[in-house]
């Protein structure tokens, strides 16, 4: 073990050993050092430490950076004796959630964090109390009230807890309470049944379960040193972005609806459909359940499919760019998106946030280009970025990346290899760590697995995008009013569940 | 103004003409109703079973498929080295009772699977009140979202599901009923059931997907309660039998008494051993076509297919 922190590549194994085991001013230099070089963190967390007596046992706290500059990824860990240790948040406010969701699962205290709030409310065992009980950030004064939504909303939509601090109109302050979709997945991951492990995956997010599959399927055959056959990984790359095309879609048609502009909100309703059938013609299921395996994937795609998909995917086409081509030329579509729910370029630096939402404020973050694995390493998807961070951003930005990944397709459904798509995952190697990076269509999906000596997964942290996002909405509520709350949510659009976990 | 009309035109009429007309197609690999052959499976074998993520098949002298757990997941199929065991492509899966979700397999002697009972109509009187207008307040408890999003697509123009007059309302006191998704997790139990108490008697409760029918792929998580009760196995631990709980008792009687809401408050209790759910939608999730005919059945408007 040396101090270097150790480089490795987007789903590459490396020895436990090998990760610098560091002090806690040095931990601390590693990862303010990292973020000023332009890294992110892609996972903290907490694992408790294996040790030859009980009586020393402490635990230890992971960082994997993610630094697009070397497309690396860099490991380190330290060790924590005692019931507490510092918090970074002070000088790196994007990892303030994940402070707390050590806290609130290993009891650590995080000395000097601003706001020790829970996260996820697991009940069992933790220090949280009761579901939404918790000490919410107030304003006082004249004029200046609160506005509590959730956690059963008005539409078909996942449960959440939402307080507006408002003065007078407009909100100073939005505070978000999660966790009602809490349902122990991680914990699972590593202790349930085997068999339900890939659906425990694709039931993170459900809207996602292409991408976390694949993350997980990366991260596994990175411990077992094996890659998936060429047309798995490309039919991989295929199912994520038509989960991208239909969510983006069905997202800009969700807030022509939030607006009030019926036409685009119709046929962009429709339209996703359309992109999720698709992905049910490869697979049997619209949600692309059952299609990722470790090894491959467990559907295959002739020529004939091939030539169906194209088809379907030129009509769709067509009717997409008309459907959404109407939001750029209505103005009053372009007055309500212009402006509203503005987050800077800094700010999202500063908290970390991925995915569309970082691109709409002007950040070039896409694991894809960034950290490319499976078929991106062969076929680059161009970053789509604006500059403006508001509404119109995230929705320009989703258009964007729609042609992007309408090219991709059409150019890998012509040319796509030959061969087998199933592999055999193959025994993990034992003592090793393996973080792996897929760009979900909400952004950045980490999956970390860690194994033991007799290779058996010990520890497996997810990070969904949205638990890097659900800040960046609180920080764009900021000055606006309750009644464009609708828009920005829509406009982020994150998951409950995989966030609640 | 004009582009908006142009585009309308191009974009065409796109309701489905079902259910007067034909049945939407499904992908020729979509996983319905299952269908076993048990005379092709090896003796002693129980890959299928093994395989299963939720515990959905049982073997034995009387096999069967639960589709209240299953998740319709390809596991089984892939792992049965015969093909005894295949995925059918009816869609047409909801039924009234839990039990009716139990598929039996194959008798050997008749080579046939066993029949799904579907789905009858709501009694007389609650299908004079909710047959041609039905609010419903969407309760999402403890699942992935896939369901909620299977469920909203009824309301695109695609299914347009206005047309029955059923539509998802944003308050529990304009609803006659509530659609649940989710595995009940421990953290929506207070606000499901305050959702729940909220809706005017009379009320209908359907599950839709695995998770609200027996918990899915999180049944048996100490975070969870293993979807919305009704199963033999909740009320075999629960003493009322069910169906009695007395929180229930303004939604048996229209009119009756309102129930003291303090077990509600309390956080303490589990929840009421059965809402008296009208309607199970399995699937995982159910192809928003499953739960149309689950919804359409329940209200008599397909009786005869």
């Amino acid at each position: 073990m040396t101090d270097e922190p150790l480089l490795v590549e987007n789903g590459e194994a490396i020895a436990v050993a090998d990760v610098p085991l560091l002090g806690a001013d040095a931990f601390r230099a590693f990862l303010l050092s990292g973020i000023a070089g332009g890294s992110r963190v892609a996972a903290l967390f907490a694992h408790p430490r294996e040790t030859a007596t009980p009586s020393k046992a402490a635990t230890e706290i992971w960082v994997v950076l993610a630094e697009a500059e070397t497309a690396s990824l860099a490991f380190a860990r330290r060790s924590v004796e005692g019931g507490s240790f510092p918090s970074l948040t002070p000088a790196c406010p994007q990892v303030h959630l994940f402070e707390r969701e050590i806290a609130e699962e290993t009891g650590l205290v995080p000395e000097g964090h601003p706001w020790l709030k829970p996260v996820r409310f697991p009940g069992t065992g933790g220090a949280a109390g009761p579901v939404g009980v918790m000490d919410f950030y107030t304003i006082e004064g004249e004029a200046g009230h609160e506005v509590a939504v959730g956690p059963v909303h008005a539409g078909v939509i996942e449960p959440g807890h939402f307080r507006f601090q408002c003065h007078g109109e407009v909100v100073q302050h939005l505070e978000i309470s999660l966790g009602y979709q809490h349902r122990g997945i991680e914990r699972n991951l590593v202790e349930g049944a085997p068999t339900r492990i890939m659906h425990y995956v694709e039931t993170l997010a459900g809207d996602s379960s292409i991408g976390h599959a694949t993350a997980h399927c990366h991260a596994l055959e990175g411990l077992a040193r094996v890659h998936a056959p060429a047309k798995a990984q490309f039919l991989r790359a295929i199912a994520l972005e038509l989960e991208r095309l239909a969510n983006h879609v069905g997202d800009l048609g969700a807030l022509a609806g939030d607006v009030g502009y019926l036409p685009t909100a119709s046929f962009c309703g429709r339209l996703r459909g359309d992109y999720l059938n698709m992905t049910a013609l490869i697979c049997g299921n619209r949600f692309g359940r059952g299609l990722v395996r470790p090894g491959g994937v467990v559907f295959d795609v002739d020529e004939a499919m091939c030539a169906e998909l194209l088809a379907r995917l030129t009509v769709a086409e067509r009717e997409t760019r008309e459907a959404i081509g109407l939001l750029w030329d209505s103005h009053t579509v372009m007055s309500r998106f212009t402006d509203t729910g503005k987050v800077n370029a800094e700010t999202a630096r500063i908290i970390g946030l991925v995915g569309p939402a970082a691109r709409a404020s002007g950040l070039s973050a896409d694991v894809r280009t960034d950290f490319p694995k499976g078929a991106y390493r062969y076929s680059h998807v161009p970053v789509s970025t604006w500059e403006t961070g508001d509404v119109f951003a995230r929705a320009y930005v989703r258009w964007l990346e729609i042609q992007q990944s309408l090219r991709f397709l059409r150019d890998e459904l012509r040319e796509l290899p030959g061969g087998a798509v199933v592999g055999q995952p193959g025994p993990l190697l034992p003592d090793h760590i393996v973080a792996s990076l897929v760009e979900g269509w909400r952004g950045e999906i980490c999956h970390v697995l860690r194994t033991d000596g007799a290779g058996r997964v010990v520890r497996h942290k997810v990070v969904d995008p949205s638990f890097h996002n659900w800040f960046g909405l609180a920080l764009a509520l900021r000055g606006e009013q309750i009644s464009d709350f609708p828009l920005c949510n829509k406009s982020f659009n994150l998951s409950y569940a995989g966030f609640d976990l | 103004m004009s582009s908006s009309i142009l585009v309308r035109l191009r974009q065409g009429r796109r309701t489905t003409k079902y259910p007067k007309g034909a049945v939407p197609a499904l992908p020729a690999r979509f996983r319905g109703l299952p269908q076993f052959d048990l005379a092709l499976c090896a003796p002693d074998c129980a890959a299928c079973a093994e395989a299963c993520p939720t515990e959905a098949i049982t073997l034995g002298p009387d096999p069967s498929l639960d589709l209240g757990r299953c998740l319709f997941c390809p596991d089984c199929t892939r792992a049965c080295p015969t093909g005894a065991l295949t995925f059918g492509a009816d869609h047409r899966l909801a039924t009234r009772r839990r039990e009716d979700l139990v598929l039996p397999a194959v008798s050997p002697d008749t080579g046939t699977t066993g029949t799904l009972r579907r789905a009858e109509a709501l009694g007389a009187e609650l299908r004079r009140l909710l047959g041609r207008s039905l609010k419903l307040r969407q309760v999402s408890a403890g699942g992935c979202n896939g369901c909620e999003l299977d469920t909203n697509v009824l309301t695109t123009i695609g299914w347009d599901l206005g047309r029955f007059g059923i539509q998802f309302v944003a308050s529990p006191r304009h609803a006659d009923g509530i659609l649940v998704t989710g595995a009940i997790s421990e953290n929506m139990r207070v606000a499901l059931l305050k959702t729940w108490e909220a809706v005017p008697a009379p009320k209908i409760v359907v599950a839709v997907g695995a998770c609200a029918i027996s918990g899915g792929p999180f049944r048996g998580h100490q975070e969870v309660l293993g979807g919305l009760p009704g199963l033999p196995d909740h009320a075999a631990s629960d003493p009322a039998g069910g169906r009695e709980y007395p929180l229930l008792a303004a939604a048996a009687t229209p009119g009756g008494a309102r129930p003291d809401p303090a077990p509600f408050r309390s956080g303490a209790e589990s929840i009421p051993a059965a809402l008296p759910i009208d309607l199970y939608v399995p699937g995982c999730p159910p192809h928003p076509l499953t739960i149309l005919d689950g919804l359409l059945r329940l209200l008599g408007r397909l009786q005869e297919r």
